[in-house]
């Protein structure tokens, strides 16, 4: 049982592990002489929120929104455009955290189960690559992997050695899952890591990240489109929007009091158990723009019922307290929305 | 269109220098001094002082490039240390013998070629498919300076109805359309049209049998469009990949013309190119090299960009 | 002649252990692939056990029993334009025929795996760079530059060998860099290298291993053509120097015999033949059971 390591955590109770300013990528063709368009894809534009320690954040928004480029930028698969990231209260790659010693400190667990595993490796090696990377013994680094199987709920002896092709989808999902933590993070990223499992596994594999944050002392970045997951999972939530945070807090005051007309939207196109619960108009209308030419001001106002001239002028920032903050401008009392006028 | 093929020019361009650099080099790469090798061995110092000046051999390596290459461009390749004449000279003469040969190799080629392939893509996994494949892998593995040899031993020797050697009688420099030239034609051309033969076939079996397993050809069917609208929908969809190949197998023969050249002693460029290095004659050499190369790069140009006109969405970045 | 090689080439799936049993037994049942097969291995092992196989000394030259026809006592498959045992001199040619199209495959698998695995995993300017000089030399045909090399560097096995590597590095380097761009890009080397692993360790374990097969396939194809150029520039005189024995070079030396034993003078290009042959009909075949899926 590891807590949180007063060793390793250096930044102290009160700074957030992961505070992420001005994140931004744009995905471009080059310029050239002959180009037809020189589209640019605005994946992330411009991106600010923290993670504490010991939660978990959930990021929820629909496909090209930006959420798995921002894991990406986060594990620093990508290369960011501009911004900064401080894990621990120290930036990374600067002189106090290396990218190494950052890799060692933050992991992931990717959507598909098979791509993810190296499909001439068996299970046990798959897992120990990572510690014999960074110095451990081969023999060290199995006991690891063993000992971590057991932990997701693998049997070693009957898992160690068979290979990605021949365990189920849940199964491969939990190796992915020890795979990430056999270097010991404090910071687990899950990309979609439940989306493609069935739903009986699904609420298994939960139920095991659930127990392994205690038993380790994570903390979680939880991105997925299924917001009952993300309600189930998550502390905090942040929705995305086009490249942007549309709206960020906490868990339960988002789901009840949302902010953001997106959010709000998005949450009356949940499917309800309670009959009481009924959808009168469509929630969206129109289909989500291309993150090629986003709409200028407010990104959402083409889709959005409370669109004034204002929106499609200037662009909202995120206001609000310290706990729900919403880039919308109803949420902000000085915007001059004509609605709050009322 | 035009910026396609503007585009296509542009990328080339640096591919086609680095092959103007490599013939260049292949006089450097002679063991011995390049000096030596251009010249004939029994040149007075003064000669070889003159030209060493005029090729600048004293000076540094890209100084020599960017003086032959002028050179080139300005269409002067070289003196040929054998014959003493201008080397554009020579191979201008040869190249189109060679033309002639590769190109009626390349027509019979992709005729029996498309033939065979069509059949075993129509037919696929009969006997008939079975017995074309077999005679495409045959013409592709069969070394064609040997199946020229046995042409000649059953065409000439034997049977004596085919001349063995030349490209008209009385060893005449040139080839003529005419019926006695036509005669001397058909060893070297058929022995030629082995190998596109056998490529083109199999390319256009995999093409027909992969149109024809396609759903929508199934759904024509049952529409009821006739064996012959299927049969031309097939062509309309094959021809580009099917003319791409016969292109670049026109290249190919071009430029590995000197084995069948040898054989047959065709008075082609791959007989200048084997004359050449017997004699040690690198001027000609290279001259005769760059001459191919640039070919075959600006025919790889022409097939491209007439590929993108035939079907626009092969296009490549 | 680098036709897609890489869309027919199954990469994952080559990579489960099992697979290649799999393909061992369509293999099996497939006649035509074990019928080239067999012959393939007599050939081979002809040329190995030459010295125990072969009835004659391929060098000894007698003047007196020049050019006899098959069949003639002492000599089964005749003798050549010196006197030599054509038996004899074709099961060693087979020797140097067979060493000349292997050897620069494998040298050029290995030289040309290296840049380009290389280059498909560094990606970005430095692959550009690489992969356009590679097209330089794809701007000339095979034949070209495998006479322009030889003529220039001389006569002589080595010089050969150099000259047939240099042709096809380039091909089996853009092979290399096309199937290891393609293996980059999945999840399991993105999550390899999120390992914080140096790249060395993600190339060694993760790329490596599920990228070799399928260039390795591709190089086998190119074995006959190989054989057949190198053979081509030994006809060109090129090659080995005589008093060698190798096909390509007897079929030169028995040119002007074509009027007197034409048999005997068909022999070598016979042996290029089948050999050649029987490596594309087994190629082929391994091909089609590789790519059955599971």
């Amino acid at each position: 049982m590891i807590a949180l390591d007063p060793d390793r955590d250096r930044g102290g109770p009160g700074t957030p592990l992961l505070a992420v300013q001005s994140l931004t990528k744009h995905f471009g063709r080059k310029a050239s002489v002959f180009a037809r368009n020189n589209a640019v894809v605005r994946a992330v534009d411009g991106v600010d929120f923290t993670v504490r320690k010991g939660e978990t954040l959930g990021i929820v928004g629909e496909s090209g929104c930006g959420k798995s480029t921002t894991a990406r930028l986060v594990m620093q698969i990508i290369k960011p455009d501009a911004g900064e990231i401080l894990f621990d209260g120290e930036a990374v790659g600067g002189r106090a955290l290396s990218l190494a010693s950052y890799r060692r400190q933050v992991q992931m667990v990717f959507q598909d189960s098979y791509a993810s595993l190296n499909p001439r490796l068996t299970v046990e090696d798959t897992i120990a690559f990572g510690p014999k990377a960074h110095g451990l013994g081969a023999k060290a680094a199995i006991a690891r992997a063993h000992d971590l199987l057991h932990r997701v709920g693998l049997e070693p002896a009957r898992f160690a050695g068979r290979y990605p092709h021949e365990i189920s989808g849940g199964q491969r999902q939990r190796v992915n899952i020890a795979r990430a933590l056999a270097l010991e993070p404090r910071l687990l990223i899950l990309d979609e890591a439940v989306s493609a499992l069935d739903k009986s596994v699904e609420a298994q594999v939960l139920n095991l990240l659930l127990d392994l944050k205690d038993e380790f002392g994570l903390t979680y970045m939880f991105i997925s489109h299924d917001l009952n997951v993300v309600r189930f999972m998550s502390d905090r939530v942040m929705v995305m929007y086009l490249g942007k945070v549309a709206e960020i807090g906490g868990s339960d005051s988002l789901f009840e009091k949302p902010l953001h007309p997106y959010t709000a939207a998005l949450l009356s196109s949940m499917p309800s158990m309670d009959p009481d619960k009924r959808t009168e108009e469509a929630p969206l209308a129109g289909d989500p723009p291309n993150p090629i030419n986003p709409p200028p001001g407010c990104r959402f106002h083409t889709r959005c019922r409370f669109a004034a001239t204002l929106c499609a002028h200037a662009e909202p920032v995120l206001t609000g307290g310290d706990d729900h903050r919403a880039a919308c401008h109803l949420a902000d009392p000085q915007s001059g929305h004509p609605r709050l006028a009322a | 269109m035009i910026a396609y093929t503007l585009k296509r020019i542009l990328y080339v361009t640096p591919v086609a220098l680095g092959v103007s650099l490599v013939c260049f080099l292949l006089v450097h790469l002679a063991p011995g001094d390049p000096l030596t090798a251009v010249m004939p061995i029994d040149a007075t110092a003064e000669q070889q002082a003159e030209m060493r000046a005029l090729y600048g051999f004293d000076k540094p390596l890209p100084v020599q490039y960017g003086i032959w290459l002028w050179k080139v461009l300005q269409g002067d390749l070289g003196t040929s240390i054998a014959s003493g004449r201008p080397v554009a000279l020579e191979v201008g003469r040869a190249v189109g013998n060679s033309l002639i040969l590769a190109a009626v190799a390349t027509l019979i080629g992709f005729t029996f070629g498309t033939l065979f392939g069509f059949v075993a893509g129509y037919f696929r996994n009969s006997m008939v498919d079975k017995l074309a494949s077999a005679v495409s892998v045959l013409g592709v593995s069969v070394p064609h300076y040997w199946l020229g040899m046995v042409l000649v031993i059953i065409f000439s020797a034997h049977l004596g109805w085919l001349p063995p050697t030349g490209a008209g009688p009385d060893g005449s420099g040139s080839w003529q359309p005419d019926a006695e030239h036509l005669r001397y034609l058909i060893l070297p051309a058929l022995t030629m049209s082995a190998i596109p033969m056998g490529i083109i076939a199999r390319t256009v079996r995999a093409l027909v049998a992969e149109i024809l397993s396609q759903d929508f050809v199934q759904a024509l069917r049952a529409k009821g469009l006739g064996e012959w609208g299927v049969f031309k929908h097939v062509v309309r969809n094959a021809a580009p990949t099917a003319l791409a190949v016969m292109g670049l197998q026109l290249g190919y023969l071009l430029g590995g013309s000197i084995l069948i050249e040898t054989v047959f002693a065709w008075p082609g460029t791959g007989f200048l190119l084997n004359a050449a290095i017997f004699q040690r004659d690198l001027p000609l050499l290279q001259g005769t090299i760059l001459v191919l190369a640039m070919f075959f790069v600006v025919l790889n140009l022409v097939v491209d960009v007439l590929q993108t006109l035939l079907d626009p969405r092969i296009q490549r970045s | 002649m680098a036709m897609a090689a890489t869309e027919t080439l199954p990469i994952e799936a080559s990579a489960s252990p099992g697979y290649w049993q799999s393909v061992g037994r369509r293999l099996l049942r497939d006649p035509v692939a074990m019928g080239a097969l067999a012959v393939l291995v007599i050939i081979v092992l002809a040329a190995v056990l030459a010295p125990w196989v072969a009835p004659a000394d391929p060098y000894k030259a007698t003047m007196v029993r020049r050019l006899r026809p098959i069949g003639y006592p002492g000599y089964p498959l005749g003798s050549d334009e010196l006197g030599r045992d054509m038996l004899s001199r074709l099961i060693y040619g087979g020797r140097l025929s067979l060493f000349m199209g292997v050897v620069p495959v494998l040298l050029a698998f290995v030289i040309g795996s290296g840049i380009g695995i290389f280059a498909g995993y560094v990606g970005g300017r430095i692959n550009t760079v690489v992969m356009r000089t590679i097209d330089v030399f794809f701007a000339f045909p095979s034949v070209l530059l495998a006479i322009a090399l030889s003529g220039v560097l001389g006569a002589g096995i080595i010089n050969s060998i150099v000259s047939l590597t240099v042709v096809f590095v380039p091909q089996i380097a853009r092979v290399a860099e096309s199937v290891t761009t393609q293996v980059r890009s999945r999840d399991y080397v993105e999550a390899a290298r999120a390992s914080g692993a140096n790249a060395l360790a993600v190339v060694r374990v993760h790329v490596l291993g599920n990228v070799l097969g399928p260039i390795f396939v591709y190089a086998t194809s190119l074995i006959s053509v190989s054989m057949i150029l190198a053979s081509g520039l030994s006809f060109l005189g090129l090659g080995v120097k005589p008093p060698e024995p190798e096909w390509g070079l007897m079929l030169n030396t028995l040119r002007t015999a074509i009027y007197s034993q034409p048999l005997v003078a068909a022999l070598p290009g016979l042996m290029i033949f089948l050999t050649s042959i029987s490596f594309n009909l087994f190629s082929d075949g391994l091909r089609t059971a590789m790519e059955v899926k599971q």
